[in-house]
């Protein structure tokens, strides 16, 4: 069978969502061999874990100029593996850094690219939802081998039946000067706290221009807490400096895809909808009967989110 | 400094889109076109470092007739001169030939910096200035909230999911911009009028030398299949709160097993 190259995504050694469901995706299409590329050490810090969802080998590119420049020398290292194992598909994540790594390996092997799928079969057909979620599209690509991107929260991960222990075997490739004219000389994390990554909670409690002010944010979070959930913000909310930009949901923010969404005070614009719609449960808050959020939710509250919001907070303290 | 803009046009995202039956290519006809959202921010950017540092400002489209609309509005912000790239066999174009034509057509215009929008609102493919820079052989600095330029080089915080990276190249280099980097200025009457009279230069395939086969659904590295429309949520509860809102709700979640 056909090795299937997943491009391992991780922070500080744990492995993002959208790294296992491509694992899980790559098992049914093959035979799943994870790539992953950082600073030395990577490779062995998730090795475990990737054995778990079924990566039978590892290949690994581990240096500083892999982890100290941005994307191309991954790119290199990549496309050096791809033609030395011409594999039968290659799934990034279909996150920034996913897609430029993939763009950079389509131009070097003038490979079709696939981009922000949420499923692939075997014969190479990649489905994508696009515009807003209104239209599933099915494409191919005509050059080459599918090279895609999987969009975050297409699947439900799950563990291989037997787990693997992976092998790890050492990338060979070279980088030219090209590779290494963009240097990363700092890399600050900004504090989220202790709640879960907006892109992977199964629980997202976000909130609009309707929350009025930061200050009043911290209902949203209080919400949010109580539900072990993420805080997401709409657009109004982040560029009226309500709520930092990095959690904002839609077009231009990050795309969730939770079990529970909960739009407090938010309108519910086709660029907001694109962000949320694929979310299981919605429910939504809004003193508007007309509001186009309505129109989604599966639960909506017409009231006024200050008083709704804390005695839902109140509700769910006595359940404990 | 000489700056090229790269401007795409597209279909308005606040409103309905679709794909052709015939082809399953986007419906540019009956959609209300718009220079992609973020591009803007990218313009705006380009005449900061202007007036900081001197230079030309040159806007570059691909694109249909139709597009000329969207260069106009571009230059009527300010910038001096625009190129539009424009043959009928560049319909249907897929990212890999977008950028082998924009990156010959840069090649000639030789600038210290490109700049674009992060993402086009239609596509969303995210890859375009790092097929750029792969092609051109220069740096790419991508999804940036603040670019800082001293002589030439250039430093760009890129937001990530855990905050952000100060990454750090020389030029000449490709950046692509968020909406978090300025607030676009709106053109003024002035500049609308200047506009009509700013040079714009039309380069076909011919001109790039590169092969109509290449480009265009023809040479397509990636094809659709078929397409159809999602079937639409439906709503579900909606009740009005009467001081039991709240309650409400945490029985909803309940009988949802989310409690
Ligand atoms: C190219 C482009 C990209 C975009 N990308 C995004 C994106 O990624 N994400 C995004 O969110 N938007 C995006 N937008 C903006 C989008 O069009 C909307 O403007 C935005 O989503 C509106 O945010 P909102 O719902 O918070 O604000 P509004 O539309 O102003 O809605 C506020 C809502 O709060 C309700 N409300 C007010 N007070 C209360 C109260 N006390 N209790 C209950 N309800 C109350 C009101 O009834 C109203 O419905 C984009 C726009 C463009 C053009």
């Amino acid at each position: 069978m056909s090795e299937v190259l997943v491009v391992v995504e991780q922070v500080d050694g744990t492995l993002k969502k959208v790294t296992l469901e491509m694992l899980t995706l790559a098992r049914e299409l093959g035979e799943p061999a994870a790539v992953v590329m950082g600073a030395p050490g990577t490779a062995a810090s998730v090795a475990d874990k990737l054995g778990q969802y079924g990566a039978t080998r590892i290949y690994a590119a581990e240096s500083e100029e892999i982890d100290g420049y941005l994307v191309s020398p991954k790119a290199a290292a990549l496309a050096a593996l791809v033609s030395q194992v011409q594999p039968a598909a290659v799934l990034l994540g279909a996150t920034q850094e996913g897609k430029e790594i993939a763009g950079r390996v389509a131009v070097k092997l003038d490979n079709g690219l696939l981009t922000d799928i949420s499923g692939l079969a075997s014969d190479g057909t990649a489905t994508q939802v696009v515009f807003a979620g209104s239209t599933i599209v099915t494409s191919k690509v005509t050059r080459g081998f599918p090279l895609a991107t999987l969009r975050p929260n297409s699947l439900t991960p799950s563990p291989a039946e037997e787990a693997a222990s992976p092998e790890v075997t050492p990338i060979e490739f070279t980088l030219d000067k090209s590779d290494t004219r963009a240097r990363i000389v700092e890399r600050v994390a900004e504090a989220k706290g202790a709640r879960p990554e907006l892109t992977e909670a199964s629980v997202v409690v976000s909130g609009g221009r309707g929350v009025g002010s930061a200050e009043n944010f911290t209902l949203v979070e209080e919400l949010a807490d109580l539900l072990g959930g993420a805080v997401g913000a709409s657009r109004a909310a982040t560029d009226s400096g309500f709520y930092p930009h990095q959690f904002q949901v839609g077009q231009t923010g990050k795309t969730v895809s939770p079990q529970l969404y909960i739009a407090l005070g938010i309108s519910g614009a086709i660029q907001h909808r694109a962000g949320m719609q694929t979310s299981k449960t919605i429910v939504a808050v809004n003193k508007d009967a007309e509001a186009p959020i309505f129109e989604l939710a599966d639960f909506g509250v017409i009231g006024d989110l200050f008083t709704v919001v804390p005695q839902t907070v109140e509700e769910l303290r006595k359940r404990g | 400094m000489n700056i090229v803009v790269l401007v795409k046009q597209v279909p308005d995202s606040g409103a309905e889109r679709t794909l052709r039956e015939s082809d399953h290519t986007v419906d540019r006809e009956v959609a209300d076109n718009v220079i992609n959202e973020m591009d803007d921010y990218a313009i705006e950017e380009a005449l900061r470092l202007q007036e900081a540092h001197g230079g030309e400002v040159t806007v570059m489209t691909m694109g249909p007739q139709r597009a000329a609309e969207s260069i106009r509005k571009a230059l009527s912000m300010g910038p001096d001169k625009a190129v539009h790239i424009r043959d009928d066999a560049l319909a249907g174009s897929c990212a890999l030939a977008t950028s082998a034509v924009l990156a010959a057509a840069l090649r000639d215009l030789n600038p210290d910096l490109v700049l674009c929008g992060a993402e086009a609102t239609d596509g969303r493919v995210q890859a375009v200035p790092h097929m750029l820079s792969e092609r051109l052989g220069i740096a790419a600095l991508t999804g940036a909230r603040k670019l800082t330029v001293d002589g030439s080089t250039l430093t760009v915080e890129r937001q990530t999911d855990e905050g952000y990276e100060v990454v750090v190249a020389q030029a000449p280099a490709v950046v692509s911009v968020w909406d978090t980097i300025n607030e676009p200025r709106y053109p003024s009457f002035k500049g609308i009028m200047a506009a009509k009279k700013k040079p714009v230069t039309e380069l076909s395939l011919a001109d790039l030398g590169i092969e109509p086969s290449e480009v265009g659904a023809a040479g397509a590295s990636s094809a659709v299949v078929d397409h159809r429309g999602r079937p639409p949520r439906s709503a579900g509860q909606k009740i009005t709160d009467e001081g039991d809102g709240g309650a409400k709700l945490v029985e909803f979640l309940a009988s949802e097993k989310f409690v």
